[in-house]
């Protein structure tokens, strides 16, 4: 089970070692992290929701997606959902490819893919109210294929 | 039969995760007017999956499908 929706806390070696493999020279792991400060609004805690049966399958997308584009790569995501306090892990990826560049490379598109198609939400919690974010990306369609420019730095 | 799934600030609004009723014949788009007619909602930037895939406005809803409304994601 490389592609995972989690309730409880991710094991990040756990997820790493999904991915080791005696062809891989490189192996990337993204950890997303519960940011306290948004455009200068702190955030208390968040909610994730996950359609999780969907959402499976949608990073499992994401992992054919990356075999197809970076030869030998190996993916393995886990995204949590429930209440996430600040620095808490979110969604831990990791890549393994013989190669170091495909494995930074892969590693990025995974989560910007992640942003666009996988259906998990965020409510933020903030002192004075409470929102589901959805627009982050909103449902961009990306003519080449990735994401380009400003959809890169949320 | 078919469940229609709601998530997020869609679910809130409807006070429902899903509602079960007979909608095959009809189109994603004549759903969507139907759910936005009857709950409030606003479906316009709202994607919609049929049986945990992405669809187009034009797919129409067989006996036993589930669809699930997807509004713009967040996670990551």
């Amino acid at each position: 089970m490389n592609f995972e929706i989690s309730k409880d806390p991710i094991n990040i070696q756990s997820v790493i070692d999904k991915v080791v493999q005696r062809e891989a020279g490189a192996i990337t792991t993204f950890i997303g992290t519960v940011r306290e400060l948004t455009h200068g609004k702190k955030t208390l805690y968040l909610i994730y929701e996950a359609y999780e049966s969907m959402a499976v399958k949608k990073l499992e997308q994401i992992g054919t997606e990356i075999k197809e584009r970076w030869n030998g790569a190996e993916v393995a995501i886990t995204h949590r959902t429930g209440k996430l306090d600040i620095t808490d892990v979110a969604v831990v990826i990791a890549v393994s490819t013989p190669h170091r560049a495909d494995s930074y490379e892969a590693n990025r598109y995974a989560i910007e893919r992640i942003k666009e198609i996988v259906p998990i939400w965020k409510k933020e919690h903030w002192e004075d109210g409470e929102e589901w974010i959805g627009n982050q990306l909103e449902t961009v369609a990306y003519p080449k294929g990735k994401p380009e420019g400003e959809d890169l730095n949320e | 039969m078919n469940k229609i799934m709601f998530f997020a600030h869609l679910r809130d609004r409807v006070g429902e995760e899903s509602v079960t009723r007979d909608f095959s014949g009809k189109t994603i788009a004549e759903l969507k007017q139907l759910l936005e007619e009857e709950f409030g909602l606003k479906l316009d930037s709202v994607m919609a999956a049929v049986n945990e895939e992405f669809a187009s406005d034009d797919e129409v809803i067989q006996n036993g499908d589930t669809v699930a409304f997807i509004p713009p994601v967040s996670g990551g």
